[in-house]
């Protein structure tokens, strides 16, 4: 196995809000290699996002306190830099794009100023170099009639259009790393596909490790090698793409199949998970998903709850339903069938 | 069957004006010669990219905008001549549920107020005794518990802010309930609690449904019928089943196709 380009080793990120502190990034770890992909996956609110601005140290502090655990990039824990020496990887080394162009992008500088300006604080180019830069880097990510782009404020663009503007910013300097967070989101479905394309071959010629943050599990099933669900600031089940739409492991990830109306047939009655999240303050004790649970039983009701091996060795939930006791085997095969 | 609804060659031109007199220069074709019928119990989905006057349609055609030409039938009774007394009227038997529940209920009012308002409007109810009884009812046909009746919209989920929307626009029982994106800000599995809902109101209600939604899955679910829309005009207007397995023009051919599947493969998901 190649080694990983970034590891994430039992990252935590707290809010500190009055006196009351949440964790809203809970031990979490990962690997990105490169020329692959991991897909942050989960519902509003369950801080997939959270764990991408806390790997580029971008949260405001206050709220946010300093985020604990390991974020090791080329040997060295991203996390014990110093802002100055942060400022000069985001945007270079790792680089994001955001799920609102609009709000993105400065509304009061041209696409060109913009563009330029990275170019000229990462590569050191002189302006002229840094416009011929912004030329090339806009041509790549296939945008016609450049000159008028590099011309136009934000506003006079389409939501596409933007969005390309973004990933064309996030990828002039060639990072290792590109983090999209919700990258399609506030786009239409045909102009989603043009731009995931466009991710999934430039990611492909460059040779970047991608950490996409997605709630759909379509876009996941496209675009990802591997992928982590996450439930309130957990990672409750990681493992191949493959693995985990064949087999899901954790009852939250089946729930989530079961709401997409593409896989019921029609006017049947859909199988949403009951309930909903939990707010921060009022998480259960136990496994956080089990009072939700179809397949809830005792031992879910207090204390962590382990990693367990799903179907093979990369494939793990965080659910008691794979330690293999008789319970667990009986209870997989009896969901809400009694108290057992 | 006297259709339900008819919309017969609507259209909605928004004027562009310019220079110094703010001269009338031309015109953005918003709606442009459109034409479908909802039948009794019948759900028709309209879909088409941001912009492209889904939005518009629907609110033209039961005069929430002023159309510019065309004729919109209920029942067989012209919307667009009506007097204001009828149109007041009118609204009873049709209601609509808007994208953002926050933004479509007043934040300074109670749940019971938001509900209840319009039954005071339609004079449905006669004193408060009766409004809370009814609203109580309402709530419980929306799967909340009466006792939120005096709370305010701030105090709820998304999920159940759009049960409240919902709740408004069922609780003067009416005949056709507009869907405007009513599902598309919400997480995938309270998505699928709102549609289970909608589809139990469609049964034990007898509505029917125009449902607007860039969803394609969604569509595809819930739909009898769809107009596929571009740039203001219908391109497609076929029953579901026939427009996912074969569809003709070139336009819904990339709609569909820019649906990303939910196999990573070309396998069937299996549940375990």
């Amino acid at each position: 196995m190649l080694s990983p380009i970034l590891t994430v080793k039992q990252l935590t990120t707290c809010l500190q809000i009055g006196r009351e502190r949440w964790t809203v990034v809970d031990h979490l770890d990962f690997n990105l290699y490169k020329g692959k992909t991991l897909a942050l996956v989960g519902e509003s609110g369950c801080g997939k996002s959270l764990t991408a601005l806390s790997l580029l140290r971008i949260l405001p502090t206050p709220p946010a306190l300093p985020s604990t655990g390991e974020v090791i990039y080329q040997g060295e824990n991203l996390l014990t830099f110093s802002e100055k020496e942060m400022r000069q990887l985001r945007g270079f080394k790792i680089a994001m794009i955001f799920q609102d162009p609009m709000s993105a992008l400065n509304p009061v500088y041209t696409v060109a100023n913009q563009l330029m300006e990275v170019a000229e604080i990462h590569l050191q180019l002189t302006p002229a170099e840094a416009w011929q830069k912004a030329y090339e880097s806009l041509q790549a990510v296939g945008i016609t009639q450049i000159e008028e782009r590099l011309n136009a404020y934000p506003h006079q663009l389409s939501g596409g259009i933007k969005q390309r503007v973004m990933i064309a910013m996030a990828l002039m300097c060639e990072p290792d790393i590109l983090v999209a967070d919700e990258p399609t989101t506030a786009l239409d479905v045909t102009i989603q596909a043009q731009v995931l394309q466009l991710i999934k071959e430039l990611q492909r010629n460059k040779g970047m490790a991608l950490l996409l943050i997605t709630h759909d599990m379509g876009v996941v099933a496209e675009m990802a090698d591997e992928v982590i669900v996450m439930y309130t600031a957990q990672g409750i089940e990681t493992g191949e793409v493959k693995a985990v739409f064949q087999h899901p492991g954790h009852p939250y990830t089946m729930g989530l199949f079961q709401s997409r109306p593409a896989l019921t047939p029609k006017r049947e009655k859909l199988h949403p998970i009951k309930g909903q999240v939990p707010p921060f303050n009022h998480l259960p004790p136990g496994c956080r998903f089990h009072p939700r649970c179809p397949y809830v039983m005792e031992k879910c009701r207090y204390g962590t709850v382990p990693e367990f091996v799903v179907d093979q060795s990369t494939h793990l939930a965080k659910c008691w339903l794979h330690d293999g006791t008789k319970e667990s085997l009986w209870r997989w095969k009896h969901p809400d069938g009694g108290e057992s | 069957m006297t259709p339900l609804l008819e919309v017969k060659h609507l259209k909605k031109y928004f004027p562009i004006y310019s220079g110094f007199f703010r001269r009338h220069v031309g015109d953005i074709r918003a709606v442009d010669d459109v034409s479908f019928i909802i039948n009794p119990g019948e759900v028709l989905g309209m879909v088409g990219e941001s912009g492209c006057g889904k939005s518009t349609v629907a609110r033209t055609a039961i005069r929430l905008l002023e159309p510019t030409a065309g004729a919109s039938y209920f029942k067989n009774s012209n919307i667009f001549t009506m007097t204001n007394q009828q149109l007041k009227q009118l609204r009873r038997h049709i209601q609509i549920v808007f994208q953002d529940p926050y933004a479509s209920l007043n934040p300074r009012k109670t749940v019971r107020d938001n509900i209840g308002e319009a039954l005071i409007t339609h004079h449905l109810v006669q004193n408060m005794s009766e409004q809370i009884d009814w609203v109580a009812q309402t709530l419980e046909q929306v799967g909340l518990s009466p006792d939120v009746m005096s709370r305010y919209p701030h105090e709820f989920s998304g999920g159940q802010q759009q049960r409240i929307c919902i709740g408004r626009a069922i609780a003067l029982k009416p005949q056709l309930l507009i869907c405007d994106e009513a599902v598309s800000a919400l997480d995938v599995s309270i998505q699928a609690q709102i549609l289970n809902l909608l589809l139990e109101l469609k049964e034990t209600m007898h509505l029917s449904y125009l449902f607007i939604s860039h969803d394609l899955s969604i569509i595809r679910y819930l739909a009898d019928q769809v107009i596929v829309l571009f740039a203001g005009q219908i391109v497609e207007n076929r029953p579901t089943d026939e427009l996912f397995a074969d569809p003709q023009h070139p336009y819904t051919r990339t709609l569909l196709a820019a649906i990303p599947r939910l196999t990573p493969e070309p396998i069937g998901f299996t549940a375990t």
